[in-house]
């Protein structure tokens, strides 16, 4: 019971924890990167609450897809600002 | 001073929303009582299943409709720029992707298939297999779509999926209420309508950044 009930506080705590570094990440890319992680551990979060259909929802779409397109964004904006600088 | 007021602010509103929250009132109607009782007509043994595509099967149908709708809406707002040819991106990058992509459409199978007696479900599956997509074209092994040149088979999967749906909704309009399904056919109709969906939402999903996509894959 108490190694359940450690687990859970500490997936809680790294999801405020990430939560809060999603979006006060100096760094874009960091941002990025962070908020695939509350994704992940969301979908583990959705796990505990025995709710697996919308922990596969949450993963394959919430961390997943979406992660790829501000990643792939990201790669968008990187690539608008050298060629700026090129000019 | 000010920002000691905002924190303040907002854990009391904050304190005042998990109180809001704990004393939830309980719902008049138990709805796990009515779902269970109808699990039998449902034509399938996962309750969420049958809750999304059997007793609610609507708020599916709008669903579908709604994403339909948003990558429509994408592609007739979206940049004309025809899209970049393809470059051959990281030669390691394309064999993982290879490799990686019969697997994950067996997945994408499977998640369907078990959608009926377990967790999955067409949602799933559809964004597993749009992820193969991206993961393709971050590859540089398939390339961005363009709204205007898209091949008709690509626009019949788009919208495939919704008019399978509106179609058995009519027909069961025809026969009695919209999307009452008879108990007998209840399992078939829904891996049908399920299938449909499923391809349509890898479709839509991956379309959503196909469209977008600017830049020519993982190429540097």
């Amino acid at each position: 019971m108490s190694a359940t009930l450690a687990f859970d506080l500490l997936l809680s705590t790294a999801l405020v924890w990430s939560a809060w570094r999603t979006i006060t990440a100096n760094r874009l890319d960091q941002a990025v990167v962070m908020f695939i992680v509350f994704g992940l551990l969301m979908t583990l979060a959705w796990c505990r609450l025995r709710a697996p259909d919308i922990a596969l929802a949450e993963a394959a779409i919430g961390a997943g897809l979406t992660g790829a397109l501000l990643l792939d964004a990201l790669g968008a904006l990187r690539k608008g600002k050298t060629a700026r600088r090129r000019q | 001073m000010k920002r000691a007021i905002v924190i303040a602010a907002a854990l009391v509103f904050g304190g005042l929303l998990i109180n809001a929250i704990v004393d939830l009132p309980s719902s008049p109607v138990d709805l796990r009582i009515a779902v269970a009782d109808n699990m039998a007509n449902s034509g399938v043994s996962h309750p969420v299943t049958a809750v999304l595509l059997n007793f609610r099967g609507y708020d599916t149908l709008l669903e579908i409709a709604v994403l339909l709708l948003a990558l429509i809406g994408l592609m007739a707002a979206g940049p004309m720029l025809p899209p970049p040819p393809n470059q051959p991106a990281d030669a390691l990058l394309q064999k993982l992707a290879r490799i990686a992509t019969p697997p994950v459409i067996v997945v994408g199978g499977y998640l369907l298939w078990a959608g009926a007696f377990r967790p999955g479900g067409a949602f799933q599956a559809g964004a597993v297999l749009a992820a193969a997509m991206v993961l393709l074209h971050l590859s540089g092994l398939l390339s961005a779509w363009n709204a205007q040149l898209l091949p008709l088979a690509r626009r019949v999967i788009l919208v495939g999926g919704f008019v399978l749906f509106l179609c058995i909704s009519v027909a069961l309009l025809a026969a009695g209420s919209l999307l009452q399904y008879p108990p007998h056919q209840a399992g078939l109709l829904i891996l049908l309508i399920e299938s449909g969906l499923t391809l349509s939402l890898a479709a839509i999903l991956a379309g959503l950044f196909l469209f977008l996509s600017r830049d020519n894959g993982g190429a540097p």
